[in-house]
């Protein structure tokens, strides 16, 4: 191999891995009655649920390994997503089946902080989550960077 | 005049499972799998209404789109957004919801509003990746 460029800056590479799940939700919260519910989260508070196509964007970034020139293997990625996350969503109701979900508002944002959560600590070593985004809809998503206050 | 074909696209958000009510849990996993899980999933459906007819000399038009598209907001998108399809709807209370079952129901209800000398047809994604049409083009 010739002069190779990479190893010698530390590139910082984004790699992306796209994944689909479907599933059934509401937009309640158990401390206000049904009127306040339907007034602040409308038809999304229905009590039979209603549900979603939702993709997940699993951002993570790193310095690609000088014998592989991964990042991270896209399958590793793929099969800890599936684990941690698409089996965990995937055809289920996310108010009543998800343990990770379990006393939250099922809103998009607070699912894509718990996906968060699955995913940034199974991570290797020099690999970083960097972005979780989530679609709900083709019109709507929401994006988390693990940012706190 | 030559015929033309015209498409408007709607979506709705439901939850639904599929389950045959005549069979026991054991053969309703081995045939829908996850599809049958007892507290539902859901799906964004896209609806795509295509109509077929002769142009209107004098507006120009196979159909009117803005009356198409309230058409199908008042007829389907109210009836099925945000709703459970097996426990909200009248029409499948004793119907598998299945994309094509859901397609039938639609083109169903649109028929009788769209003038006999047009045609009709329905195409429904269930995901981006799963969609049925009917009637059969």
């Amino acid at each position: 191999m010739n002069d190779n460029f990479a190893e010698k800056q530390i590139c910082m590479v984004y790699l992306t891995r796209i994944e689909h799940f479907n599933a059934a939700h509401k937009l309640y919260n158990p401390e206000w009655d049904h009127a306040k519910n339907e007034a602040v989260f409308g038809k999304c508070a229905n009590e039979n649920w209603h549900g979603h196509n939702y993709d997940l964007y699993v951002t993570i970034k790193g310095i690609p390994d000088r014998n592989t020139g991964f990042v991270f293997d896209a399958k590793k990625l793929s099969v800890l997503i599936q684990e941690q996350v698409i089996e965990e969503l995937d055809h289920k109701n996310l108010n009543l089946d998800v343990s990770f979900m379990k006393d939250k508002l099922c809103s998009t944002e607070n699912l894509a902080i718990a996906i968060w959560e699955q995913l940034a600590y199974q991570l290797p070593p020099g690999v970083q989550l960097h972005c979780i985004k989530l679609c709900e809809t083709s019109k709507i998503y929401v994006e988390y960077f693990g940012e706190v206050n | 005049m030559s015929k033309v074909a015209i498409f408007r696209k709607e979506q709705f958000n439901a939850a639904h499972r599929l389950h045959n009510p005549q069979w026991d849990d054991t053969k309703n996993d081995a045939v829908f799998g996850k599809c049958n899980l007892p507290n539902y999933h859901g799906h964004n459906y896209e609806l795509i209404v295509k109509i077929v007819g002769e142009i209107d000399p004098e507006t120009g038009y196979v159909y009117d789109m803005k009356i198409l598209s309230d058409l199908i907001k008042e007829k389907i998108v109210e009836r099925f957004d945000h709703k459970n399809l097996n426990l909200d709807t009248v029409e499948f209370k004793n119907l598998n919801p299945t994309a094509e079952n859901i397609a039938v129901v639609i083109y169903t209800i649109l028929r009788p509003e769209i003038e006999a000398d047009k045609e009709l047809f329905i195409t429904l994604y269930e995901t981006p990746r799963n969609f049925v049409e009917y009637p059969i083009n």
